[in-house]
């Protein structure tokens, strides 16, 4: 297994004075470019940390939210790939269907991975429904047109012998040729993330990683129908490198100070979500049928502890949160049990997309936590055998 | 009585009532309900067509439909296609988007061009919206600028029937496709308006706040020789609020401009 250490880059000390709204239009007098500064710093020294602890880095963007300083990754993607060494460099991830520019999005990721010497992973998604009021992009077809700027990102990087044309619906370009090419051939391994069985089957299909987020007890269905289509081409069931999970870590040296780092990390599913409501349902953005019960009131649950209870991550406890395998949180011993019941649970789990610092949790917190599992949880999940779950044996 | 029709492949809703000389009515981006008092007021001396727009209510959109350019070229075909002459071409709010799109382009079946207050142009400098941001506001706020009655608009989507709640969702969606950016209008159609050589009437819900009346006026100003009226005690769907004053504006404006010329 992988562990990439991950943290939102948050802005916690405007977290208490909101009016409602966290993200798209809190004032940005709220915040002090000086506390940023120490902040920003401070997550990459982290970030500096886990790449000698031996974890490998993700990172991500959002945009005019308190939540994640994070608004353009390739700002953390550059720096990163000149200061570590060792870690791959995730990015998951980078809305490509919001972006009106793809040929400099090609162009970016080739010369992070040209610096990095080939530590880049390019993960692609369609971005949270907060996104399109910052970036203005119309939220109705907005797959078509991430699925064409995919198409010509990879075009860009595997084309080797001089310019190429390109006259589509979205984008238009006449000469293309990126300098420098990327490191790794034919491309950097492309990831993404999902929450629905329509994009899982088409990621499998392409043989992509495949990320989740806040799934827990229910994330195996989505597996199946990623396993689907991956065996459609006619290929052997995907091992288990083939999907991620975003899972909340505290572990501590005993059980009492792991739930009170777990408290901290629970910081994250409690504010990711506090938004003006009009941001959370662009039109377009979520299926009509799903917009047709939201409307007569019905809300899909969406996190299952094992034992089927419906939770909701935004206001669950600690111990709620453990039960539905969105945190993974206790002594060294309990957390690397949770992880591998998980994993057995999806039928092979080899990426760990691990937040192991949210909201207000310290810089010597957040050492702590992530020396800890380097040393005590990490060396035996990297020997843990992942079984080769397929649809047949599925839950 | 709705039915569907089939234009360039495309199958779409239509109303269609009364007798006489034909009244096309494009509705605006909350669709509108066969019973609204408004159509049968009009099919009172007219004939009504009442199609709904593609990718809204029942009606398909082909993917590449984006733009009101391509809504206003789709009902120039409606309008061959049915064979209408001199028609009364009546819309409101994105229905005068489109209606207006369609006169700039071809008037030879149009007789009379009939606004309620329309959007689609861009009138203010580049840092004040003229059209208030619908996608970013409650259900109850936009109600609130919308109507003069804003309880007139207010609808129980849980009591209503499932088929009346997809349509509601697929007209915000088709809004949003066609209207997302740029917001609510196309740059060039100011520029264009002065192709218009139609009487034409504005209806002007007073008391409107998701545009407002210098909107309105300079809309207007735009089209040689247009008319501009007001209604009293109505916000941005007058056809709604007022739907007898609505009917006998335009009656009174048809019946008294038989020339082609304002």
């Amino acid at each position: 297994m992988r562990v990439y250490q991950f943290t939102e880059q948050p802005y916690p000390e405007a977290w208490t004075d909101h009016g409602g709204s966290l993200r798209v239009n809190l004032p940005n007098r709220k915040c002090d470019p000086k506390i940023a500064a120490n902040l920003l710093h401070r997550y990459y020294d982290e970030w500096m940390l886990s790449d000698e602890l031996g974890f490998d880095i993700m990172l991500n963007e959002h945009h005019q939210t308190a939540t994640c300083m994070s608004s353009t990754v390739v700002v953390g993607l550059s720096i990163l790939a000149r200061q570590t060494t060792r870690a791959r460099l995730l990015v998951l991830g980078y809305p490509i269907g919001h972006r009106p520019d793809p040929l400099r999005m090609a162009e970016e990721l080739s010369a992070i991975d040209v610096i990095s010497r080939g530590r880049l992973d390019m993960g692609f998604i369609k971005g949270v429904p907060y996104e399109f009021a910052a970036s203005n992009q119309n939220p109705v077809g907005v797959m078509e047109r991430f699925w064409e700027a995919h198409d010509f990102i990879i075009k860009a990087m595997t084309s080797h012998d001089g310019p190429f044309n390109w006259e589509s619906e979205h984008f238009h370009y006449r000469q293309v040729n990126i300098w420098p090419r990327p490191w790794q051939q034919p491309h950097p391994p492309v990831w993404s993330t999902t929450g629905s069985k329509g994009n899982a089957r088409v990621l499998g299909e392409h043989g992509y990683v495949m990320a989740t987020l806040g799934t827990g007890y229910n994330t195996r269905p989505l597996y199946d129908v990623y396993r689907e289509g991956y065996m459609s081409n006619g290929r052997p069931a995907p091992a288990a490198d083939r999907f991620a999970y975003l899972g909340l870590v505290a572990v501590a040296a005993n059980e009492r100070e792991a739930r009170a780092r777990g408290e901290q990390i629970a910081s994250y599913p409690r504010t990711s979500s506090i938004v003006y409501p009009p941001f959370r349902n662009p039109p377009g953005f979520f299926p009509l049928e799903d917009n047709v019960r939201l409307m007569r009131g019905q809300t899909p649950p969406r996190s299952y502890t094992k034992d089927r209870r419906v939770i909701d991550m935004r206001t669950a406890s600690v111990q709620e949160l453990i039960d539905a395998a969105i945190l993974f949180c206790g002594t060294p011993d309990q957390v690397y049990e949770q992880i591998v019941d998980f994993c057995e649970y999806c039928g092979g789990m080899g990426n760990l997309l691990m937040m192991g610092h949210a909201g207000p949790m310290s810089h010597a917190d957040t050492v702590d936590n992530l020396t800890l599992f380097a040393k005590e949880v990490m060396p035996r999940l990297k020997a843990y055998k992942q079984p080769v779950g397929t649809t047949a044996t599925a839950a | 009585m709705v039915k569907t029709i089939s234009l360039n492949g495309v199958r779409i809703e239509t109303m269609e009532r009364g007798a006489g000389p034909p009244l096309l009515f494009l509705h605006p981006e909350i669709g509108i309900d066969s019973d609204a008092a408004v159509l049968d007021l009009l099919a009172a001396r007219r004939r009504v067509i009442v199609p709904t727009h593609p990718g809204f209510g029942g009606s398909e959109a082909p993917k590449s439909f984006d733009s009101v350019d391509d809504l206003a070229y789709f009902y120039l075909d409606l309008l061959d296609e049915l064979d209408l002459k001199d028609v009364a071409l009546v819309g409101v709010s994105l229905g005068g988007w489109i209606a207006a799109e369609l006169a700039i382009k071809s008037a030879k079946r149009i007789s009379h061009l009939i606004l309620g207050n329309p959007v689609g142009i861009k009138v203010a400098g580049r840092e004040h919206r003229d059209i208030a941001d619908m996608f970013a506001m409650t259900e109850t706020d936009f109600l609130e600028i919308a109507y003069h009655e804003p309880a007139a608009g207010r609808r129980d989507y849980k009591a209503m029937p499932e088929e009346e709640v997809r349509n509601a969702a697929r007209n915000r969606e088709a809004t949003a496709r066609y209207a997302w950016s740029p917001f609510m209008h196309d740059p060039k159609l100011k520029g264009r308006l002065h192709r218009i050589r139609l009487p034409t009437l504005f209806l002007w819900g007073s008391s409107d706040r998701v545009t407002n009346e210098d909107y309105g006026r300079a809309y207007c100003a735009a089209i040689p020789g247009a008319r501009f009226e007001r209604i009293e005690r109505a916000g941005h769907f007058p056809h709604l609020e007022r739907p007898s004053e609505f009917a006998e504006k335009i009656f009174a404006f048809i019946g008294a401009n038989d020339s082609k010329q304002c």
